[in-house]
C-alpha cells in the first residue's frame, strides 16, 4: 500500500493531503491547475518538505521522527520538462540513472527499444524535440530502478501527436512491469486512458478518493453495476 | 634579452598558478555564495569585491605590511625560518590571488546561481548523494563561469603592476614580472625595448585570451 | 597680494591638481615642484622657509626622477625640477624642454648602508662580506642614482655577484626606506639624508670614492620660464639660509 498524509505550506501553497491507494497500477492525481498536485508529488518524493507521513509499501520515507532524504528513496522521477542534464548525451543521462541504481538490474536495450530510443541515443539533449525528450526521461527514470515512478504532467507541453505516441507507451509499461505509477494531469484524456483509479484534487486538498469515485475498469460488471456507476459519476461531476 | 625572457617566464608562471589556485579557492566560495542568499553573504561578498575598489598600490602596501617580518601572520611562520613572504614568488602568488579574487568568485557564484534547483532535484530522484551531485552534475553544467574566472584572472594577473611593485622587489628570476621590466625599461628611456617588450606582453595575452574563448566556442557546439 | 586672494587660488590649485595632472598653468603667486624622493625632508623645509618669507606658496609633488622626467616630457605642468641626478635635467635642457643657463647642483647625495635593526651594520660595512642576512634593498637602479650608486658600491667591494640573489629593488628610494623601515629587508642602502636627523638602528657612511658622484641638479622649466615665483625659487635653493637647511640633512653642498 501507498500510504500519504501531508499537510503544510510551501511557498504561497497551502496543502492539506491524504489517501492511501494499492502498490500497483496507475493511480492519477487530478485537479486543474494550482490545485496542489505537483506540491504533492513534490513532497511524496521529499524535494519539498512537508510535515506529515509517507509510505511507499514497507518502507517509511517519512514519519514525524524521520525525513528519508530524496537521494536514499527509490523513486523515480518524472517531471513536466526541461529536466535531461545538458552536459551529456542521451545515453550520459541513462547512464547516469544506470550507474547510480543499487546494483539493481534493468534491462537497458529493452527499454530503449520500448522507448524507440534507439537511435537517439548518441545525440546531444539540446537536439531532441519535445516528446523525444519526454521519452528520454522516462526511461532515465526507469532505469533507476525504482519502487515507484512519479510522473508530474509529463506530457502537458507536447503537442497532441507526441502525447498519442507516448501514452500508450506508460500504459503498456505499467501493465508488464509491477511498478506502481503516480501520475499527476489536468488531463482528461490521459487520465481516462491511462489510471487506475483517480484522486482528484482542489485548492490543495483531495476532494475524491477511489472510494468514492468512478473507477475506470468496467470490466466483469454487470450492466446494473455499470448504470450505477455512471449514475455515481455523473453526480460526482466526473465527465465519461 | 636573457632578463626580459625571464621575466616573461615569472609572469606566465605568477598568471597560471594564480590562476590554477583561485579556481580551487573560489569554487567552494561561489558554490556557498549561490546557495540561498543572507545578509551575512551579502556582507561577504561586499568584502571580497574589495580588492576591487582600493587601489592597486594600497592594497600591495596591506600586503606588505601583513608580510612583512612584525606581522603576526608572519610570526607563525618564523620557526620554519621563513622571515617575510614579501620579495618571494609565493608572496607575489598570495597577492596576486587576493587581488584577482573577486574576478574568480563572481562569474563562479553567477555560473552555479544560473543553474536553478532542477539539475538538483533531478540528480536526487536518480539517487546522487550532494557530493556526487556537486562534481557530476553542478561543476561540468557551470563550466561556463570557470572559463570565464581563468580568462578574467589570468588576464588580470598578467597585467598587474601596482601590487607587484609593492611586495615584490623585482628580483630577476622570482618576482620580476614583465610589466616591471617594461617599466624599467621606462625609467632606462630605452623606449624601443620598452615597445617590444609591452608589444610581446600584448600578442601573448591575446593569443592565451583567445584560446580560451575557442574552447568556449568548441563547448557550446558540442553541447547545443 | 591679499592672503584671501591666495587661499582662493590656493583652493583651485589644491581642486586643480586632484583631477588631473596635466592641467592649466600655475598662477603667479605659486611655484608647482617636482621633488626626487630623497629630497622629500629638506624640500618641505626650505618651501616652509621660502613661504614665510615670499608669501607664495609652493606646491610640491615627490617621486622618482625617473617617472618626473617622462611627465615632463609629456607636458606635465612643473615649473621646477630638483632631480636626484644630473642626467636627467641634463637631457630636458638638450631636448629644450627647460631653460638653458638654470641648471646647477642643489645638493651633492651622500650613499649610506642602513639597517632598522641596531648594531647589524658596523661603522665599516663589514656585514657585506658576512653576508647573514636575506634580503638587501636598493633602489631600482635605472630610476633612481643612489640605486645605481649601490650597485657601484657593492661591485667595487667586489661583492655584487655574491650579493645579486639577496638583492630586493625599491621602485623609488623612499619605497626602499620602506622595505628598510619596516624589517622586510634588513638592511639596505638609502640617501644619507632620508636616515640623517634620526638615530634608529644602525648604519656605515658609504665612502665617497666608491660611487659616482651623486649630483642632484636642479633646473627651471619651461612652464616657470615666466613665472618670478619660479625663479625666485630657483634663487631661494642657492641662498645661505637654503644650503644651511640642505647641509642639516646630511648633503653636501659647494
Amino acid at each position: 500500500m501507498i500510504e500519504v498524509s501531508l499537510k503544510g505550506t510551501a511557498g504561497s501553497f497551502g496543502l492539506d493531503a491524504s489517501f492511501s491507494v494499492p502498490a500497483q497500477g496507475v493511480t492519477a492525481i487530478w485537479g486543474p491547475s494550482g490545485s496542489g498536485k505537483t506540491t504533492l508529488l513534490r513532497a511524496m518524493a521529499g524535494l519539498t518538505r512537508l510535515a506529515g507521513y509517507v509510505r511507499i509499501g514497507a518502507d517509511v520515507w517519512q514519519d514525524r521522527q524521520r525525513f528519508v532524504p530524496v537521494h536514499k528513496r527509490r523513486i523515480g522521477y518524472v517531471f513536466q520538462e526541461a529536466s535531461l542534464l545538458p552536459h551529456l548525451s542521451v545515453r550520459g543521462n541513462l547512464d547516469f540513472a544506470l550507474k547510480r541504481n543499487g546494483d539493481h538490474t534493468v534491462d537497458f536495450d529493452g527499454l530503449v527499444e520500448r522507448l524507440k530510443l534507439s537511435a537517439l541515443l548518441n545525440r546531444s539533449v539540446g537536439r531532441l524535440s519535445g516528446g523525444e525528450r519526454q521519452r528520454v526521461a522516462l526511461a532515465r527514470a526507469l532505469m533507476s530502478a525504482p519502487e515507484i515512478l512519479l510522473m508530474d504532467e509529463p506530457l502537458s507541453s507536447l503537442d497532441g501527436e507526441a502525447k498519442a505516441e507516448i501514452v500508450p507507451m506508460i500504459a503498456s509499461l505499467s501493465r508488464d512491469t509491477a511498478l506502481p505509477v503516480l501520475y499527476v494531469s489536468h488531463d482528461a484524456y490521459e487520465v481516462e486512458r491511462l489510471a487506475d483509479r483517480v484522486l482528484r484534487m482542489s485548492k490543495g486538498r483531495i476532494i475524491e478518493t477511489p472510494d468514492t469515485a468512478f473507477n475506470a475498469s468496467l470490466d466483469g460488471l454487470s450492466e446494473a453495476q455499470v448504470r450505477a456507476l455512471a449514475e455515481a459519476a455523473l453526480k460526482a461531476g466526473i465527465k465519461v | 634579452m636573457t632578463d626580459i625572457a625571464s621575466a616573461i617566464h615569472v609572469t606566465v608562471l605568477l598568471a597560471t598558478v594564480t590562476t590554477l589556485s583561485l579556481l580551487v579557492i573560489a569554487t567552494p566560495i561561489g558554490w556557498w555564495l549561490s546557495r540561498n542568499r543572507s545578509l551575512f553573504k551579502d556582507i561577504i561578498t561586499a568584502i571580497i569585491a574589495l580588492p576591487i575598489v582600493l587601489p592597486p598600490t594600497v592594497l600591495g602596501f596591506y600586503l606588505l605590511v601583513a608580510m612583512g617580518p612584525k606581522s603576526p601572520l608572519m610570526v607563525l611562520l618564523h620557526p620554519f625560518g621563513i622571515r617575510t613572504l614579501n620579495f618571494s614568488f609565493a608572496g607575489l602568488v598570495i597577492g596576486s590571488v587576493i587581488y584577482s579574487l573577486p574576478f574568480a568568485i563572481q562569474p563562479i557564484r553567477n555560473a552555479f546561481e544560473s543553474l536553478g534547483r532542477r539539475p538538483f532535484d533531478v540528480a536526487a530522484t536518480l539517487r546522487a548523494t550532494p557530493l556526487d551531485t556537486f562534481f557530476t552534475v553542478a561543476l561540468p553544467m557551470a563550466r561556463k563561469g570557470f572559463l570565464t574566472a581563468a580568462l578574467l584572472v589570468f588576464a588580470h594577473t598578467v597585467g598587474e603592476f601596482g601590487v607587484v611593485l609593492m611586495i615584490g622587489g623585482a628580483i630577476p628570476g622570482k618576482t620580476e614580472v614583465v610589466s616591471i621590466r617594461i617599466w624599467q625599461l621606462v625609467e632606462q628611456l630605452d623606449w624601443p625595448n620598452a615597445h617590444r617588450l609591452a608589444g610581446g606582453l600584448l600578442v601573448f595575452a591575446f593569443c592565451v585570451l583567445l584560446s580560451l574563448l575557442l574552447i568556449d566556442r568548441r563547448w557550446s557546439q558540442r553541447h547545443d | 597680494m591679499t592672503s584671501r586672494f591666495t587661499l582662493h587660488k590656493r583652493a583651485l590649485m589644491t581642486a586643480i591638481l586632484c583631477l588631473s595632472a596635466f592641467s592649466a598653468p600655475a598662477f603667479a603667486g605659486d611655484v608647482q615642484v617636482a621633488v626626487a624622493a630623497n629630497f622629500t625632508e629638506p624640500a618641505k623645509e626650505i618651501a616652509a622657509a621660502f613661504e614665510t618669507k615670499t608669501g607664495s606658496h609652493v606646491i610640491m609633488s615627490f617621486g622618482s626622477s625617473g617617472a618626473f622626467y617622462s611627465q615632463i616630457q609629456q607636458g606635465a605642468p612643473f615649473e621646477v625640477f630638483l632631480s636626484a641626478d644630473a642626467e636627467r635635467p641634463t637631457r630636458l635642457e638638450a631636448e629644450t624642454l627647460g631653460v638653458k643657463g638654470t641648471r646647477f647642483v642643489y645638493a651633492y647625495g651622500t650613499l649610506a648602508l642602513w639597517s632598522a635593526t641596531p648594531g647589524l651594520v658596523d661603522g665599516k660595512g663589514a656585514i657585506l662580506t658576512k653576508g647573514n642576512f636575506q634580503h638587501i634593498a636598493i633602489a631600482e637602479p635605472a630610476a633612481a642614482p643612489y640605486g645605481l650608486a649601490a650597485v657601484e658600491t657593492m661591485k667595487k667591494l667586489g661583492l655584487y655577484d655574491t650579493l645579486s640573489p639577496k638583492i630586493v629593488k625599491g621602485s623609488s628610494i623612499a619605497q626602499t626606506y620602506g622595505f628598510i623601515d619596516s624589517g622586510s629587508a634588513e638592511l639596505g642602502f638609502v640617501a644619507l639624508s632620508q636616515i640623517y636627523k634620526q638615530n634608529k638602528g644602525s648604519r656605515w657612511i658609504v665612502p665617497a670614492a666608491d660611487y659616482t658622484p651623486i649630483d642632484q641638479q636642479a633646473i627651471l622649466l619651461n612652464p616657470g620660464a615666466n613665472d618670478p615665483t619660479a625663479k625666485a625659487y630657483i634663487a631661494f635653493l642657492k641662498s645661505p639660509e637654503a644650503v644651511k637647511i640642505i647641509k642639516s640633512y646630511g648633503y653636501t653642498v659647494h
